[in-house]
This record gives structure tokens, sequence and C-alpha cells, in this order.
């Protein structure tokens, strides 16, 4: 099969209204320009460095390696970013080329807030408009993160509109989007809709497994053995595997949220459970009835609970290059609670799910194999939310 | 001569949009021959989507109420197959990608052509992307409709010149639903789909009330009204056949001053 522009294999594209046409392409001119230009390159450098606080630290997690019994255990620290997750680095990179490109407004979509918040924080420092999209679900479970973002000077439009979670608030800041473009830059927050933004939004988190690689040659001379990272639409992953797509011998896991079980249809395990379909302006594995009904997904991390998986995930889960697992909400507070204990670092829920694998499958590993796990963000804002869980009436 | 090609015969042709299944399949069935008789001259039926991303709130409810009164593409299917034995003009769907490329795409098509249904508009497939369906449409003869909008510019010819059954303009930036103001140069957007193309031009986006629709077809082909009327719909229920044909009546009368 011929490889087209923007697509993965079989899947990516740019299935968007006619409208929005000429402003994706308007924006990939721009990219195309901006990423190989040295200055910009050396701006986004300093705004990384001296800003969101990278590289982000690889952490020998000793006690946790010698509880499995198994793979020598490393955890990237994107928890320690700025902001508090790793979307501060696709942001930074986002904002600074719609400022680049002339635009005063930035619109994005966020989950759990943390993409929100993100975008909100560099849109604050760069000096641009900004309005974020929330399910009102969402706003509902993450109140404190609403307001964080209206701290920062952005507005926080609820939205009420389908299951009122991720994937209605894509839908809204798309037809936000197609209002008003002139002046105004969809800043997406994951590898997903349609091309380029799976590709910039790669570009822009692929520091992530580069930075691991050069840390874990220094600190053990050697390739890790396996690297885990939670899946939604999947950035977080694809900027900690990218870097080793072509080091086949390096294991590539992504960890999606299987809620109460794949059995049970409160679930949001995409490639787990889904097929594909065309959906956010790209082909990819989605979860959807017969008639290609988007489903109602679940998960108790509301980064996750997203129906579909960034084409270029798709792709890699095709061919076989990394492999995609579910993980419950039980494993996941599990495993929240069990990193918090052991090291003393308490993940995001989304990021819990990785560590919940690794939990499971380090024994199997012998002592001079690595596992790297990427802690994709900090789980502050999810303590509420886990005391609920275990009956704990705590709210934000 | 096609059906679609006959509804632009001699005429400016108006355009009306239902969402099937919205309140109920019955109502649809009942409401569609309806709509013909009071002088629209091709009918849209929406297929209810989870998340129609091009629409504004007015069809986004129909399409949630749709689904919600157990609305499928297999029924909606029998239904057009039984209501094309009751009406001549020309019928197209309305749908996004999702519902088409997940029925299997030939599939999806080759049932359009048996039940009737004369082309297809599918927002979410912009011309880069239409290798997903075109061929199969073709094959079919089932026209593939295509759209431009106010930002489609220099790529208007290149649109134009491939289109087939009628080309939608879209009016405005943004959604479908009613609007007080329509300020894109309609017509400067027709006479450059003109210039290389006899393709019929109908204006849909924001139409809601006989002035705009007159404005509309006085500068080109046809003009579509879809959320006035699924207010209606949404309004009335079940019981919105005469006020929603009264209301195409007067549409109707409107566009045929021009």
């Amino acid at each position: 099969m011929e490889e087209r522009k923007g697509r993965y294999g079989a899947y990516g594209g740019q299935y968007i209204p006619e409208t929005l046409i000429p402003a994706v392409q308007e924006l990939e001119q721009e990219y195309e320009k901006y990423k190989n230009d040295p200055a910009f390159q050396q701006e986004l450098k300093d705004l990384m460095e001296k800003y969101a606080g990278r590289p982000s630290l690889l952490y020998y997690a000793e006690k946790m390696t010698k509880d499995l019994g198994g793979a020598k255990i490393y955890l990237k620290r994107e928890d320690l970013n700025h902001t508090g997750s790793h979307k501060i680095n696709n942001v930074l990179g986002q904002v600074l080329l719609a400022k680049k490109m002339g635009k005063t407004r930035v619109i994005a979509e966020t989950g759990a807030g943390q993409h929100g918040v993100a975008t909100a924080t560099a849109a604050a420092l760069m000096g641009l408009e900004c309005e974020i999209f929330m399910g009102k679900e969402d706003t509902d479970r993450q109140a404190l993160n609403c307001y964080r973002m209206e701290l920062l000077g952005a507005k926080v439009h609820p939205v009420t509109s389908g299951t009122m979670t991720l994937k209605d608030a894509v839908n809204e800041t798309m037809r936000e989007w197609v209002s008003r473009m002139d002046d105004t830059l969809y800043v997406l927050g994951s590898v997903m809709g349609p091309h380029p933004f799976p590709m910039i939004v790669r570009d822009f988190q692929k520091v992530i497994g580069e930075e691991i690689k050069q840390q874990l040659m220094e600190a053990e001379g050697k390739l890790p053995d396996a690297v885990i990272a939670c899946v939604g639409g999947g950035s977080n992953a694809m900027g900690a595997f990218y870097e080793f797509i072509p080091d086949t011998s390096v294991r590539l896991i992504g960890c999606e949220a299987a809620g109460l079980g794949v059995d049970n249809p409160k679930n949001a395990a995409t490639i787990t459970n889904g097929s594909v379909g065309i959906f956010h302006g790209m082909k990819s594995i989605f979860c959807q009835d017969e008639y290609g009904q988007i489903a109602p997904v679940y998960s108790i991390s509301a980064g996750l609970d997203y129906p579909g998986i960034g084409p270029e995930h798709a792709n890699l889960n095709e061919t076989g290059r990394a492999q995609y697992v579910p993980v419950t909400d039980q494993e996941a507070v599990e495993a929240f609670e069990y990193l918090s204990r052991t090291e003393g670092i308490i993940p995001a829920i989304e990021s819990a799910h990785a560590v919940a694998y690794a939990r499971k499958i380090a024994p199997e590993f012998g002592k001079d194999q690595i596992i790297v796990v990427n802690i994709s963000g900090r789980g502050d804002k999810d303590v509420a939310a886990i005391a609920r869980y275990r009956g704990v009436e705590i709210f934000d | 001569m096609s059906r679609i090609k006959s509804a632009f015969e001699n005429k400016k042709a108006l355009i009306a949009f239902v969402t099937g299944g919205d309140p109920d399949l019955e109502t649809t069935e009942a409401l569609i021959p309806q709509i013909a008789e009071a002088g629209a001259d091709l009918i849209e039926i929406g297929i209810p989507f989870s998340d129609p991303i091009a629409e504004g709130i007015v069809i986004q409810e129909a399409d949630e109420r749709a689904l919600k009164a157990q609305t499928t593409t297999d029924k909606l299917f029998d239904m057009v197959k039984r209501v094309r034995e009751k009406v001549e003009i020309p019928l197209v769907f309305m749908t996004y990608i999702n519902p088409v490329y997940t029925y299997g795409t030939e599939r999806f098509i080759k049932k359009c052509a048996e039940c009737g249904i004369d082309g297809v508009i599918i927002p979410d497939v912009p011309f880069e992307e239409r290798g997903e369906v075109l061929d199969i449409c073709e094959a079919q003869g089932v026209a593939l409709i295509s759209m431009i909008a106010p930002t489609s510019k220099e790529r208007i010819h290149m649109i134009a010149r491939e289109a087939k059954g009628f080309l939608y303009c879209v009016s405005s930036l943004g959604v479908t639903g009613v609007r007080s103001k329509i300020t894109t140069n309609i017509k400067e957007m027709v006479d450059q789909v003109k210039a290389v193309s006899d393709i019929p031009c109908a204006i849909g986006f924001g139409i809601s009330t006989p002035v705009q629709a007159k404005e509309m077809a006085a500068v080109a082909d046809g003009a579509i009204v879809g959320s006035a009327i699924v207010k209606i719909i949404a309004q009335h229920g079940k019981n919105c056949i005469k006020p929603v044909c009264a209301y195409v009546k007067e549409i109707k009368a409107a566009v045929a001053t021009v």
C-alpha cells in the first residue's frame, strides 16, 4: 500500500469538514517551516529547560525493584515537569507555534484537566487568549483543575453535549475552531485528530524517549528491555516509544484503561475491545457499536476516558511493534497506592495504569533486565477521587 | 436525466433536511412524502450519529432523539425503500463517515442504490479523502456530494471540477444552525464554481427565513433548509407534519419568486 502523507499504515488521514481543511493545511506548512528553523528550536529548548524543567529525571526505583524481585525498574519522572505532567512538552511547542503563526488565541479540549492547565499555562506565559472545553462530567470530577485554569486566565466552557466527557470536549473544540480559524489555533492534547496533529504532538513529546535512552545509557550503558506507558489518546506513550521503535529488542507496552473490566461495558480499552473506524479526523481504532455509533466509555481516570487511540498506535499494534494491554480501575488504584507507599511518589491515576502492568510483569524478567515506566503525571489531582474510591468522603 | 439533475431543471431548488428517526421513524416516514408534496425539490435525510461535529445544537439534539428512539442505519434503509415508492424527488443521505465505514462502505452504498437513495453527503470526507468512498459511489451510481466553504477559496475550482450531483455551498463558518445574517459573498463563491463547471450550487447552513432563502436562491441554484425544519419537529414531535409542511410551502413560495 502506498504510504500517504499523514498515514501510519492504514491509519491516520484528515477526515474533517472542508471548512477546516485550509486551517490544517496552514498548520502543516507553518509547522514544517518552524520544525527546521534553528531559532524556533532554540527558543523551544530554552522553554523546555528553563521553564518546564527538562530534562526530567530518570529515577532508579530501588525499593520497587527489590520488592518485585525481577527487572530493574526505572521511572521516567514526567510528573516533575512544570504543571505536573508530560502535557507541558506539547503545549509549549504548539503555543509557541501559534504565536509564530500570528494567532492571538488558542483553544483546547481537556479530560482530567492536565492538558487544559498546561495550555492555559503556556498561553499565560506567551500572552495568548485561551479557552478550554471540558466535559461537564469532568468539570465536576476535577473542579480544582477548572479553577486552576481560570486562575491562569483561561475561560473554561463546560460541555453538556453527548456523554459530557473528553470525546464531547473534542467535538466542541472542533466546532469552535470551525467557527473561528483566522486568529485561533486548536492546541490538540494528544497524538490524535486529523493530520498534522498526531505528527506534531508526537514530535513535541518524543523528547521523553530521547531522554530515557540517553539517561539509561549513562546509568546502565544499555537499552531498556521494555518501556511501559499508559494510553488514552496516547501522547505520553508515543513520546516514550518513538525513539525506541527502530530498537526492536525493546518491548513497547501501552496500558489502556479497562475500567471495571474488559467484559464489563464500563471500560475504555480501545485496542482490546474496539474496531477500525473513522472519527475525530482520523482512521483508527474506536470503541463503537455495529452501526458506528461511538460508545460511551468509562475509566476512573478522566485522562484515559476516551473511545479512540492515536493512529500511530493503531499501526504499532497492527505491525506488532507495540503491545497494548488492559488494566482495570482496581489494578490502577492499587498501583497508585503501591507507588505512593513504596517509593514516596504519588503518580497520576493515568500513569498508575502503567505502574500496575509493570508490577505484573517485572517478576517475569531477569535481574539484569530493565523496565522503564513512564510516570506521565503526578497524582495530586486524583487524591480526592481515590479517597472516594476507598469510601472516604473527601471532595476537591 | 438523473433525479438530482431534474430537481434543478428550470427552477430554483428547495432542499429540505430532516433527521431520520426524529422523533421516531414512523413520523419521518409520514413526513417525507408530505414535505415533497409541500414543494421540496430534494430531501436530505440525516442518519443520526452519536458525535455530529459539523452540526449545531438543533441537529445534535435531533440526532440524540433519533438514537434514543432506537433508529439504526438498517431501519432507515427499510424506511427509505418504502418511501421511495411514494415520492419521485431525489433523496440523499447526510451522515458522517464512521456510520458508513463501519457498516462497510461498499455494502452501505450498494444499499443506498437499492433503496433509491440518489446521493450521499458526508461532511467529514473532504476532497483529499474522497477516495474512501468515491469509486464505490461511481460504480453504484450514487452521487458523492461535494462541499465548498467560505474558506475554500482557491480550492473551489479543484472541487467544482469533480463535483457530482450538486455542490453543497456552506454559507458561513461554523456549524449548522439558524443565523440572523449570512455575511459571506455567496455570489462570488458561486461564480467561481460556474467558471469551471455547470454543477448546480445549493446554499446551506443558516438559512431559515423566506427572505434569506430567496436571497440565496437568487445567487445560486437552490437553498438548503435544515435546522429551521428540525426546530419545528423538536417543538411539535409526532404532530410536526402540518407545521413543517406549512413552513416548507412558505419557503418554497419565496424561492419560486426568484
